[in-house]
């Protein structure tokens, strides 16, 4: 075991690489390690807030889902609704019409029974002047009963 | 296993380092004197060096923040683990200490490596390859004093620098001469703290060198018995790979932990 100048040699050697480390390997492969690192971290705090949006999404969508249902029960109630509304009207109609048609009929009727009394009436005094001048051709003369006449016709 | 020299001249041969110096230094045609230099360990331990930081820079230059690539994820693995660690240990901001402590672990990993390769395959090689058949060459620079204490000086001078420059250099000076018993009792507490500062550097090289020395032996002397070193090596080797990543691991951990210690206040 000889200290010798080869330790003046060896301790130039070190420093070298030393020097070649701390220039030319370390920095380069802390940045790199260090980005990585950044990128990673990036990376899972992208996928965490993604997740997130997705669960947001998924509330969302769900909400729109009970909207929407409770819109479209809601539309069901109003067309039923309607739809009573529209047969009731339609019956309320249907019986003013059919009150007017009755009425109509009936005032038609009472017309119709109006004549026929007329007619009848205009056919009971002939009736009863070709009845009266029948049994009165022998005894009576008309035209001198024709005052008479006249009274009854208008009697009846 | 060498072929003249019987078991002793083999260990030798083994644990000898490839030492360049000037002639006029060489005493009986050996280097010794501080002007020498390991030639194998400032080879070995440099080429490395190069290769794998120099990989590491080029991945790191490719480097995306997108999907990596196979070799792009192994890198960020390792330098995460480092950087996990400095982080658990070391609580002030300093650009420096990751940079220092991936470097300690990746190179100190690597360098120990060298110790899986069975021990006489690169020599031999080397040596048929150069023709000179007594050429030493240790491929395990962490077996080498020189640079576990060039890395274990380094690493108290960087600590060093950033108390002083963390702190303050009063703050510093106060620490020094008033912690732990006060200011009436400041030689002591000098005295102390020098003790403190050497034991460290001491201690961190030492625990690498010895381990790695040791297991190289054992791998040394496995190879010695022959045939019935194949039923011992294999445990060996995979013992020993905890053993160089828990010691380059080691390392790291106490460099981290000197650091902290210079730059927080107690």
């Amino acid at each position: 075991m000889n200290i010798n100048a080869t330790l003046i040699g060896q301790a130039i050697w070190f420093a070298l690489f030393i020097w070649i480390t701390m220039k030319f390997v370390w920095p380069p492969l802390q940045k790199a390690m260090a980005e990585r690192q950044a990128q990673i971290a990036d990376g899972l705090a992208a996928a965490e807030r993604g997740k997130h949006e997705q669960e947001l999404a998924a509330k969302r969508s769900a909400d729109a889902l009970r909207e929407a249902k409770e819109k479209s029960s809601d539309l069901i109630a109003q067309a039923e609704k309607r739809a009573q509304q529209i047969v009731e009207e339609a019956k309320g109609t249907a019986k003013v019409e059919a009150d007017k048609v009755v009425a109509g009929a009936k005032a038609e009727i009472d017309q119709e029974v109006e004549r026929a009394k007329q007619q009848l009436r205009e056919r009971v005094a002939e009736l009863a002047v070709a009845g009266a001048e029948k049994i009165l051709r022998k005894e009576i003369n008309a035209s001198a009963h024709a005052d008479m006449l006249v009274a009854l016709k208008q009697d009846l | 296993m060498s072929a003249e020299g019987g078991t002793t001249a083999y260990i030798q041969h083994h644990l000898t380092n490839l030492a360049v110096c000037a002639d006029s230094a060489k005493v009986d045609g050996a280097c010794s004197g501080f002007w020498t230099f390991h030639l194998d360990t400032l080879l070995v331990s440099g080429i490395l060096g190069l290769v794998v930081f120099g990989l590491m820079a080029m991945l790191a230059s490719k480097a995306t923040s997108g999907v990596p690539s196979g070799g792009q994820n192994f890198v960020e693995m390792v330098v995460g683990l480092v950087d996990q660690q400095v982080r658990d240990t070391f609580h002030g901001k300093s650009a420096l200490v990751t940079p220092l402590a991936i470097t300690i672990f990746v190179w100190v990993f690597v360098m120990n490596a060298m110790d899986l390769i069975p021990v006489d395959f690169l020599p031999v090689a080397l040596q048929a390859a150069t023709g000179n058949h007594h050429l030493p060459f240790k491929f395990v620079p962490t077996t080498d004093p020189n640079l576990t204490f060039a890395m274990s000086i380094t690493v108290f001078f960087i600590s060093l620098f950033m108390g002083l420059k963390i702190k303050g250099f009063g703050h510093f000076m106060h620490e020094v001469f008033a912690v732990p018993f006060g200011l009436k009792l400041a030689p002591i507490n000098l005295l102390f703290r020098i003790v403190e500062e050497i034991a460290r550097p001491i201690s961190l090289s030492l625990r690498l060198f010895g381990n790695m020395y040791a297991g190289e032996m054992v791998f040394i002397l496995i190879a010695l018995l022959g045939i019935y070193q194949l039923p011992l090596a294999l445990p060996w080797e995979l013992f020993h790979i905890l053993i160089i990543t828990l010691q380059a691991f080691v390392f790291m951990m106490l460099t981290i932990v000197y650091m902290s210690m210079a730059a927080e206040s107690h």
